[in-house]
């Protein structure tokens, strides 16, 4: 009894049920995202091609409204018409006869999508999601590696997409998947080079050290301004390979998460569905979770790295008082569905790339642009103080 | 000999994709700004915004059967509509008029007389043959049912529909 009370009060417990506690809330609060981000991609992209978009399975709030004894509430269900949209689409989905062909690889059938989706959730492990609450840093795992960790787990992603299309035994799903791995190959050279600058500047490969340095000398993209005094020279010197590493990464980032202009492995217009044709139902559902749990952590990424993570100027971290540790978390939230926004805006704008030309962009230019702003973020380091 | 499709010469701009990128980024959220501040005009939301004031009058909706100014069902079971009806969705059951009725010269009335509106084509071919002007085709389009019973118009459901419209055909009036 007394040693499972001392258990109970060790750190070792604390740090348990911490963690425990913070993985079940940033999944639950990515799932909602994620469903959330579905419906957004539907809405936006109808209102930018001068459509309505899903805007009927809603909340009655109509109903709440008469119910509170307001006859003249006003009716939001125009714009507040679809938020139930993502509900239907969950009920459908799961409710669906989970079909699975006679001629498919049954265990790397079923192992895909689940490959598929971890991938993605786990890398979100090491990104801080915010500062500290009651003392507890907000990241789930604190590691001295985090951006080897994010890149080496999300490009497991891809082998979901390549079990999927190898093992559907189908046509369509197969020049998916080898449309991915040519994808894969032509990206993540860039992806990892891009942010190297970055580490060369900060000099710490941990996210949370790295947005502590964004904390106290401003966020890498808005140098200076953000922590509140003027940038130093090397800062000034530094913003054009931060910028450029900037730009590829965002780039290869879109390839990463297969979305358009690079959502070759799932060209629905070329390939039927691509390297998920043959799925349906639950299994099919977490490939689309996937995909864009994927984005998520993505956008994440990219805002630990570049644009600040947690902080925002003149709001103090989570040290200060508890609320205002909820606030940074809300911020860090806030930039991720920002950066989810843009994709989309992306995805609605832009033609998709034929992947030889996606190659070409790959091996010819990103990957030179990345290497000369390895040696350019260097010698600015060395020499410019 | 092959030929060669000419490729449009790329500016530099062109070329590293960025600038055209912000042009087609403009392009979309310049048609999501519009269609925020409602200066898009986008399709009709049915239920509630409906078109049915502007139907034109020779609109082809659901069959009826119409009565005359005395509540008397014009049809007199001639079966014309039947035998003309392409998808075959009207069935008539013909009935005799006692004598004694006051309208005992029209001789026959339909003692059912059925629509399958899963049949129906709106086609109106019904409303042309009638010789007795007894079936018109509203501008009633929305006809629902959640089973094939209620799919089926029976007669007084057809009258209902229907309604009175006087001063059509006045042969079988008392006086003439």
């Amino acid at each position: 009894m007394n040693t499972l009370l001392e258990f109970i009060h060790s750190d070792l417990f604390f740090m348990i049920w911490t963690t425990l506690a913070k993985s079940a809330g940033l999944l639950g609060v990515v799932l909602v995202l994620v469903s959330y981000t579905v419906y957004a991609e539907r809405r936006v992209s109808s209102l930018m091609q001068d459509r309505v978009g899903p805007n009927r399975t809603g909340f009655p709030i109509s109903i709440v409204g008469s119910w509170l004894g307001q006859k003249k509430w006003k009716d939001w269900s125009p714009i507040l018409g679809g938020l139930g949209q993502p509900i239907a689409d969950a009920v459908k989905l799961l409710l669906k006869e989970d079909f699975t062909p006679a001629y498919v690889n049954k265990f790397y059938f079923w192992i895909a999508p689940a490959l598929g989706i971890s991938a993605a959730i786990l890398a979100l492990a090491v990104i801080p999601f915010g500062s500290s609450l009651g003392g507890v840093d907000m990241v789930i795992a604190n590691v001295d590696i985090g951006p080897l960790f994010v890149f080496a787990i999300s490009s497991l992603g891809v082998y979901g997409i390549v079990l999927a299309g190898w093992s559907s035994n189908s046509k369509y799903p197969f020049l998916g998947a080898i449309r991915s791995t040519s994808q894969l190959i032509s990206y993540e050279l860039a992806l990892g080079l891009s942010v190297i600058p970055l580490f060369l500047i900060v000099g710490k490969l941990n996210l949370v050290e790295i947005v502590d340095y964004q904390v106290k000398n401003g966020w890498m993209l808005l140098p200076g301004i953000t922590a509140g005094k003027l940038p130093t020279l090397q800062q000034v010197a530094c913003w054009i390979p931060v910028f450029i590493s900037f730009l590829v990464f965002t780039i290869s980032m879109f390839a990463e998460t297969n979305r358009l202009p690079f959502d070759l492995p799932e060209a629905e217009t070329e390939l039927v569905g691509g390297y998920h044709t043959e799925y349906s139902s639950m299994k099919f559902a977490l490939f689309f979770l996937g995909e864009y749990t994927a984005m998520i952590t993505g956008s994440a990424f990219i805002v630990t790295l570049f644009l600040g993570g947690w902080h925002c100027p003149f709001i103090p971290d989570g040290s200060a008082h508890w609320w205002w540790g909820l606030v940074n978390i809300g911020v860090f939230f806030a930039k991720v569905i920002a950066f989810l926004i843009f994709f989309i805006f992306i995805r609605w704008t832009l033609p998709r790339f034929r992947y030889d030309q996606l190659m070409k962009l790959g091996w010819i230019w990103f990957f030179e642009i990345a290497l000369v702003n390895i040696f350019l973020t260097a010698l600015i380091v060395a020499f410019v103080h | 000999m092959a030929y060669q499709v000419p490729r449009p010469k790329l500016t530099f701009a062109e070329k590293i994709y960025l600038p055209t990128v912000l042009a087609g980024l403009k392009i979309t959220l310049g048609h999501l700004i519009r269609m925020l501040r409602g200066k898009t005009k986008v399709c009709m939301q049915y239920p509630e915004e409906k078109w049915d004031a502007n139907l034109p009058e020779h609109y082809r909706g659901a069959p009826t059967l119409v009565s005359d100014e005395h509540g008397r069902t014009r049809c007199v079971a001639c079966q014309l509509c039947e035998f003309i009806c392409p998808p075959r969705a009207i069935r008539i059951k013909p009935g005799e008029i006692p004598c004694e009725d006051k309208f005992a010269k029209v001789e026959k009335y339909p003692e059912a007389f059925q629509i399958d509106m899963i049949r129906c084509i709106y086609c109106g071919l019904c409303e042309e043959v009638c010789p007795e002007q007894a079936i018109f085709l509203k501008k009633e389009y929305a006809i629902t049912g959640t089973s094939r019973a209620q799919m089926m118009h029976d007669k007084t459901k057809l009258i209902e529909m229907g309604g009175i419209k006087p001063g059509l055909v006045n042969k079988w009036n008392e006086k003439k």
